[in-house]
């Protein structure tokens, strides 16, 4: 387990995992830990998917077969559903790109002796999240012109008189400002708040077990373990989730973008 | 490693960490454009090749479906055609038959008038023969007769032609009159 930061004092009181448990040292020079998994992982994708997709063959074996499925996950079932059929295959490399990448990288956080996912750094999520905004504000500019995508973007249909005053503001903030930031404090916080969850049941149940010097608190440790293995299950399914909804709401939002009317 | 977490006093888990912005997007650049050149055709050529490959078979079968469709109602078609052509045919067989038993019978009734026109033609010039035959023979007879009754000899060949005409003329207007009778 990643228990930098976890049993910092001496046995007798108990360190709770925070914050720091996410600030990991340097592996070498300025490299830490989730930078050389990242970095790891746009190997991975790629040689995975690439060893299936490669054949391309009409009847595809097992493995295709698999690539097939995630694939058109994407291509149907986020992107042309999210932007329609006309524009969608433009989107479809970015969003396979998105799906994958992140999906990986939060898997990560569940696989042995890797245990980290990356998108609990901020910063790698405020970068995703960051070129998700250029591309569906820059996809939006490019179909409507500056002004008329503003105007789609904050004028709903049918809506006249001075509650523009309102509307207006409030619809730029929540599609142009706000979508960003939430679509990466989303993707962070469930990876932060699942990975410290992990670690707090982890070391929580070490603590109790091993370090109490109590032996009423060992059944509450195993407990708190057998909690540490449930909540695991759960992230497995969260883990994908997030991965899901970081991809479908980027489909989403250059749909909307390039959308004609509302 | 604990003196490190401890260094950095009050860690800021929102914190923009510039080198790890610039990584993500340096490391998802490289992702994207691989799998936008490698990754993506591959699998569309897959979708492209077995829509291709299913809407042929598809195809194809409807194609022969078609064919054996056109095939039946060719085969339909000439049956009836070969129906008419039955009926058709009887129907002239049948015609042929009743105009020959009436040409036949026509000929039959042109053959009996023409036996009966010959048989009157032939009694006509038997008559005939008979008239002029007789003519001749009553002619002398007659002369011969009369010489005898009136004792005077008709050699004379004016006096006998005279004598034989008046009473030829008188011959002539007796069948007349029994035809009358008849």
């Amino acid at each position: 387990m990643t228990v930098a930061g976890a049993t910092i004092r001496a046995s007798e009181e108990f360190a709770p995992p925070g914050p720091g448990s996410f600030e990991l040292p340097p592996v070498f020079a300025d490299v830490t830990k989730p930078m050389i998994l990242l970095t790891l992982s746009v190997v991975v994708i790629f040689a995975v998917t690439y060893a299936m997709a490669r054949k391309s063959a009409v009847v595809p074996g097992r493995l295709q077969f698999a690539g097939e499925y995630v694939y058109g996950f994407v291509r149907n079932g986020i992107a042309r559903d999210s932007i329609g059929s006309q524009d969608f295959m433009r989107y479809v490399p970015y969003l396979f790109s998105l799906f994958t990448f992140v999906l990986l990288n939060n898997y990560y956080g569940i696989i042995p002796f890797l245990q980290f996912p990356s998108f609990s750094r901020a910063s790698f999520a405020y970068a995703l999240a960051g070129l998700t905004w250029l591309i569906y504000n820059g996809a939006g500019v490019a179909k409507h012109g500056l002004v008329g995508y503003l105007k789609l973007q904050t004028l709903p249909a049918g809506v006249t008189g001075p509650i523009l005053l309102l509307i207006v503001p409030l619809e730029f903030a929540s599609n142009i400002l706000v979508r960003p930031v939430t679509l990466a404090l989303r993707l962070f916080a469930n990876m932060f708040a699942g990975h410290l969850l992990l670690i707090l049941f982890a070391v929580g149940a070490e603590y109790l077990i091993f370090e109490s010097g109590n032996g009423l608190y060992i059944p509450v440790g195993i407990l708190s373990f057998v909690l540490g293995i449930a909540v695991s299950f759960l992230e497995v399914l969260i883990l994908f989730l997030q991965a899901y909804v970081f991809t479908l709401l980027s489909a989403m939002y250059i749909g909307s973008a390039i959308a004609d009317e509302h | 490693m604990h003196e490190i977490v401890l260094a950095s006093e009050e860690p800021m888990p929102l914190a923009v960490e510039w080198s790890e912005v610039v990584l993500a997007l340096v490391v998802f650049a490289i992702l994207f454009f691989l799998i936008r050149k490698f990754v993506v055709p591959a699998f569309e050529k897959a979708y492209a090749d077995r829509t291709a490959a299913i809407e042929g078979g598809m195809k194809e079968a409807a194609e022969a479906q078609a064919e054996a469709k056109a095939a039946l109602e060719k085969y339909t078609e000439q049956l009836s055609e070969a129906r008419h052509e039955a009926a058709r045919i009887r129907e002239e067989a049948r015609e042929q038959g009743a105009t020959i038993v009436a040409e036949m019978r026509d000929q039959a009734r042109e053959e009996a008038d023409r036996i009966t026109a010959t048989a009157h033609a032939q009694i006509e010039a038997e008559r005939v023969q008979a008239v002029q035959q007789l003519r001749a023979e009553v002619g002398g007879v007659a002369t011969s007769l009369a010489g005898r009754i009136v004792g005077e000899s008709l050699e004379d060949e004016a006096r006998q032609r005279r004598t034989v005409e008046r009473f030829i003329a008188e011959l002539e207007s007796q069948p007349q009159r029994d035809g009358a009778d008849r």
